[in-house]
């Protein structure tokens, strides 16, 4: 255990450490790396610890950077404040498709669907209400202050990744060790039998997805915040809901380290072959591939390593 | 208030891309009614069929539905190779799990469609597309018009077949009990494969018939996957009729949302009634049990 604490330590220190010497480009994908392990946190939460696998978790992104991004832009409200706000929103929604797609039974493949369907709705309407300004998008007025969630320096949006990706692993490693997620890994391997020791099932999953959506949520401010503009396709297209779930398969569904892990290799390979495509000229249109890849990978995990990257870390010592 | 005649011609409409609908989500059903899967892949599969319709057309000429049969045979083989050498060896253990292989399947069609056939919007140019069948106040695309006749055929031979021939029969034991099946001599992993390979032929036949009137991109599989899925929960998850039913009632609420609530808005009735279905009657309106 004080291995494992030394080694946490040692990361951390690095990532602090690391915008300092590292050129902007490498401070920004640093930064990418931080905010997809802190939304396929997320995910993983509900989709790793709890088993409540989700292909639509983009819905509470979206509300996030919805809400946040209405109340600066159309009330005024300072981003900071408008943050809590936007969690709060966002566990609302998830509470909210908690207590109906539960209260009527869903699990599995149900489950997944369903909430790719309020995903769907999400985006139809935020393309069609006036409030939102539909398909058109919406801008944040530039105005580089760190009072308005803006920063001239990628070093600071840089450091609140790191924070927020800190935070969810805090989060993660608290449902290792308490009996809140105890009860989820409970009902994640067997529903009835959790339900036959007392777990009141129902509840333990609204409360673990009312959670999850409030983290989610915060990520979509945090994603307003550095690109300053968000439209439906951006903030409810499918394209993120698949990114957080990938992330977390790949680097290990319900461990704590497995969305970090995951989002280190999707940057990865992602980096890779877009090296790849300024290398070699014929290969120009090559940026698919780190998807196709990652698909991959998707069905190689499920198939044949249900830890996803992370077994291949933990296996070693323990036979060792 | 619109014009009933408007009304009558939207409703006309639906009907028509809902005969597609029908073949797109028969084959989903079969696939989920038989082997118990949820095949997520299913739109990419469609995208890729209509893909290789478009080839056909681009680099041989062959016109879309002389290319019907072609298509349906490779779209066969395809599926089957597809469930032998993928599908099959993951394809028991959680549901979840195998509707995440079948997700991982699709990104990586998906991406391999983009990384070759690049995202541009590909059409096919064939005499008839501009001919027009009077109907009433309705003016009927005749394309479409062949595509619904088309489908319906082939969906009720297909229907003949799964009734009366000795490969069908096994389907329907295998999807009934399939331990049972395997007891009387029925080479159950076969009957997997050949399932699996009629659901993605089936795909290969919608292919054919969306071509003349549609277009396709490395993304259009998205459009019609939750189309699909609605569909056959709404009729019920493994019912034939269902998928039938289902097809023409999301067709007719996709042209009403449409003309309704416009072009963006309109999309959300079938989203809402998957949701709506799921919720209230996960059985479907002709499904045996959740």
């Amino acid at each position: 255990m004080s291995r494992q604490a030394l080694l946490c330590a040692l990361g951390l220190a690095a990532a602090v450490i690391y915008p300092l010497v590292a050129p902007n480009y490498l401070i920004n994908i640093g930064m990418m790396v931080f905010f997809v392990a802190f939304i396929g946190q997320s995910w993983n939460i509900a989709g790793g610890f709890a088993g409540q696998t989700s292909f639509g978790h983009v819905v509470f992104f979206g509300t996030g950077a919805y809400t946040s991004t209405i109340l600066q832009v159309t009330y005024g409200w300072n981003p900071w404040l408008a943050w809590p706000a936007a969690m709060l929103a966002g566990g609302i929604v998830g509470w909210v498709i908690a207590f109906l797609s539960f209260r009527a039974g869903l699990r599995g493949s149900y489950f997944a669907l369903i909430t790719l369907a309020f995903a769907e709705v999400f985006r139809i309407l935020a393309n069609s209400v006036p409030f939102t300004r539909g398909g058109l998008g919406m801008l944040i007025k530039a105005d580089q202050r760190p009072i308005n969630f803006q920063f001239k320096e990628p070093i600071w949006i840089y450091y609140i990744a790191l924070a927020l990706c800190v935070i969810s692993l805090l989060i993660a490693w608290q449902l290792t060790r308490n009996r809140f997620g105890a009860r989820l890994v409970a009902i994640r391997e067997n529903e009835d039998a959790a339900r036959a020791l007392g777990i009141d099932v129902f509840a333990e999953k609204v409360k673990v997805l009312t959670l999850s959506g409030a983290m989610c949520a915060a990520g979509g401010t945090f994603y307003a915040q550095k690109y300053l503009y968000i439209d439906p396709s951006i903030a409810f297209g499918v394209d993120k809901s698949v990114e957080m779930l990938l992330v977390s398969m790949v680097g290990g569904a319900g461990t704590i380290f497995g969305p970090l892990i995951g989002s280190v290799a999707l940057t990865a390979i992602n980096e890779i072959t877009r090296w790849l495509a300024s290398v070699v000229p014929a290969l120009k249109n090559v940026q698919p591939l780190s998807l196709v890849v990652y698909g991959i990978m998707l069905v190689l995990i499920v198939a044949r390593l249900p830890d996803g990257l992370m077994g291949l870390f933990r296996r070693k010592p323990r036979h060792a | 208030m619109l014009d009933p005649q408007i009304i009558f011609a939207g409703v006309l409409n639906g009907l028509l891309a809902g005969g597609i609908y029908v073949l797109v989500a028969v084959g989903l059903t079969l696939i989920y009614g038989v082997l118990h899967i949820i095949n997520f892949a299913h739109g990419s599969l469609l995208m890729l069929a209509m893909y290789a319709v478009f080839f056909l057309w681009r680099l041989i000429g062959i016109d879309p539905y002389v290319a019907l049969p072609v298509v349906i045979a490779g779209a066969f083989v395809f599926g089957f190779v597809l469930y032998r050498l993928v599908i099959g060896r993951f394809s028991h253990g959680r549901d979840e799990n195998i509707l995440l292989i079948t997700l991982g399947l699709s990104i990586v069609i998906d991406n391999v469609a983009l990384l070759f056939f690049g995202g541009d919007t590909q059409t096919i140019d064939v005499p008839y597309a501009g001919s027009f069948v009077e109907l009433g106040a309705a003016f009927l695309p005749l394309p479409k018009l062949i595509s619904f006749g088309a489908s319906l055929l082939i969906c009720a031979i297909l229907g003949l077949y799964m009734a009366k021939s000795d490969t069908g029969k096994a389907i329907r034991a295998v999807a009934k009990e399939r331990q049972g099946a395997r007891l009387v001599g029925i080479d159950v992993d076969n009957i997997f494969a050949i399932s699996y390979g009629i659901g993605i032929a089936c795909l290969g036949a919608a292919a054919c018939l969306l071509m003349p009137s549609y277009y396709v991109t490395p993304t259009s599989g998205h459009a019609f996957v939750l189309v699909a899925f609605t569909i056959v929960v709404l009729g019920g998850m493994g019912s034939f009729i269902g998928a039938a039913v289902g097809g023409f009632i999301i067709g007719i609420t996709e042209a009403l949302g449409g003309l309704f609530l416009g072009e963006q808005l309109g999309q959300i009735g079938i989203s809402l009634i998957f949701i709506l279905i799921l919720l209230l009657k996960p059985t479907g309106l002709f499904g045996s049990k959740a």
